[in-house]
């Protein structure tokens, strides 16, 4: 982020001079609502020690929300942002079954810190949202919220921040055993790093905004064997961006 | 010059005063000039404020609608008395004085309903008379805070059609008015229930994008906050929807 009180979640917009060199070429071909554009979209992990759980990429119309900042987050979302699961979500009417313009999981599996993975769109829609959630922690996750994509040639940029879906209170403890239940309120689902403590006798033990807000971040400790946190303060800390989305755009 | 500033974009409040009271005659001359027309309009404007932190109540809020002459504050210069105001005790009220005597504010107004918390919202409907130049300021203290506030100066709403909305996620500035000390007796908030403003200036003067609380969970044990009173980076969302 730039520091900037304009700053946006999506900060950061700029089109590459293609988009300027193919504009006469988009405006004579008019492109239609209907006419498919190819979304090359790039998922950017920026942080130092988080991973992300399979991402959904999906294209949509100004009037569909995965999700929306300040409102309560649904139980799809829930299952996202606790335990990584996409499958309650491709069962909604907002998202739908896998397709064209709906990739999961285009990373095949975790997205580690500093790399990237792309998933190739086609659609006719306008609006993208990305979710995915991060790892370790208890209800975080990386949000995209049904940004509008030009319909112009050109690559886009956008950063994203982490959201805590407002579910689950950030004990920062560590599951040992078992599978990861969003009916849990508390128990992170993985450490993939293996960098995390055990022992942690837990930091918070509820949230104050049940909404979907901006994380206020882990706590962590020191104290791989103990403390409140089981999680690195040097390691599994963050600021927001966590995430930078590219689109190509190729009408 | 009544005429000449009707035709530009930036009418200072007390000219778009004296437009009005000139009555019919400077709104006929604008009936059939489309180009110009929406200088005669009223606008309003729904602006809704959620609180995205965690554990960070927000003071009532501090509104005002201007021309872009009027600068409520800049990162790395000193801030008001109004804001220093505002942001170690929550009052906005001498910070909406201080906007009322400046020539280019239109309209100043303050949220009723008292603070409100993590995860709730604050709505407040102003009807202006409608200039593409206006902007919007919008600020509110982090209670939980020693002058911390959070909001968003000089943002353009004046090419916002009827029926169109725009929405903004705002950082958090540190007045610079009252050092960080996180004390019981330095925080005015539920946290605390310490003191609000105080006229002396003991920290940098200037002002910055906030570093954050501490907290005695991080270890700062002087701190009455815990790791609830965290954030990162941005704590609200403002959305503003013009609705006629």
């Amino acid at each position: 982020m730039n520091g900037n009180a304009r700053s946006t979640t999506r900060n950061g917009f700029r089109k590459h001079s293609l988009a300027l060199a193919l504009a006469a070429f988009a405006t004579a071909f008019a492109t239609s609502a209907t006419q498919a554009a190819n979304w090359d979209v790039t998922i950017t992990n920026l942080t130092n020690g988080n991973y992300f759980t399979p991402l959904l990429v999906t294209a949509h119309d100004n009037n569909t929300h995965l999700f929306q900042v300040g409102m309560p987050a649904s139980l799809p979302i829930e299952h996202m942002a606790e335990c990584g699961h996409l499958n309650p979500l491709l069962s909604t009417p907002e998202v739908g079954a896998i397709d064209a313009d709906t990739i999961a999981d285009p990373a095949t599996g975790l997205l580690a810190p500093g790399t990237s993975t792309t998933a190739m769109l086609v659609t006719t829609a306008t609006h993208l949202s990305i979710v995915a959630m991060v790892l370790p922690t208890n209800d975080a996750f990386l949000g995209l919220e049904g940004q509008l994509i030009p319909s112009e040639a050109g690559t886009y940029t956008y950063y994203v921040n982490a959201y805590d879906a407002g579910t689950e209170a950030n004990d920062e403890v560590l599951m040992t055993t078992g599978a990861c239940a969003y009916t849990d309120n508390g128990m992170i689902p993985g450490a993939p790093g293996m960098d995390a403590g055990t022992n942690g006798t837990g930091v918070a033990a509820t949230d104050s905004n049940t909404m979907i807000h901006v994380h206020r971040g882990v706590l962590g400790d020191q104290n791989p064997t103990g403390g409140n946190s089981d999680l690195d303060s040097t390691i599994h800390r963050w600021q927001n961006p966590v995430a930078r989305i590219t689109v190509t755009v190729t009408p | 010059m009544r005429l000449f500033h009707l035709f530009t974009n930036n009418i200072p409040s007390y000219l778009a005063i004296t437009v009005i009271s000139a009555g019919l005659l400077t709104l006929s001359a604008c009936k059939h000039n489309d180009d110009d027309d929406d200088m005669m309009t009223q606008a309003t404007y729904d602006i809704t404020v959620y609180n995205l932190t965690n554990g960070q109540p927000f003071t009532p809020l501090g509104i005002v609608v201007h021309e872009p002459t009027y600068i409520p504050w800049q990162l790395g210069e000193a801030v008001s008395t109004g804001l220093e105001t505002l942001a170690e005790s929550g009052d906005p009220s001498a910070f909406l004085s201080e906007a009322d005597a400046n020539n280019a504010v239109v309209m100043s107004v303050s949220s009723s309903n008292g603070p409100f918390g993590p995860g709730n919202s604050e709505t407040v409907s102003i009807t202006v008379d409608h200039a593409a130049s206006l902007q919007l300021t919008v600020a509110s203290m982090l209670a939980n805070t020693n002058d911390g506030f959070t909001g968003v100066s000089n943002w353009g709403i004046g090419e916002l059609a009827a029926g169109d909305s725009t929405s903004i996620m705002t950082h958090v500035f540190d007045a610079g008015t009252e050092a960080n000390s996180e004390t019981a007796d330095s925080i005015p908030g539920p946290a605390a229930m310490g003191e609000g403003f105080n006229i002396a200036r003991d920290d940098l003067d200037r002002l910055t994008i906030h570093r954050g609380v501490v907290t005695a969970d991080d270890g700062l044990m002087t701190s009455a906050l815990n790791e609830s009173h965290r954030w990162l980076g941005q704590a609200a969302k403002v959305v503003v929807t013009r609705t006629q």
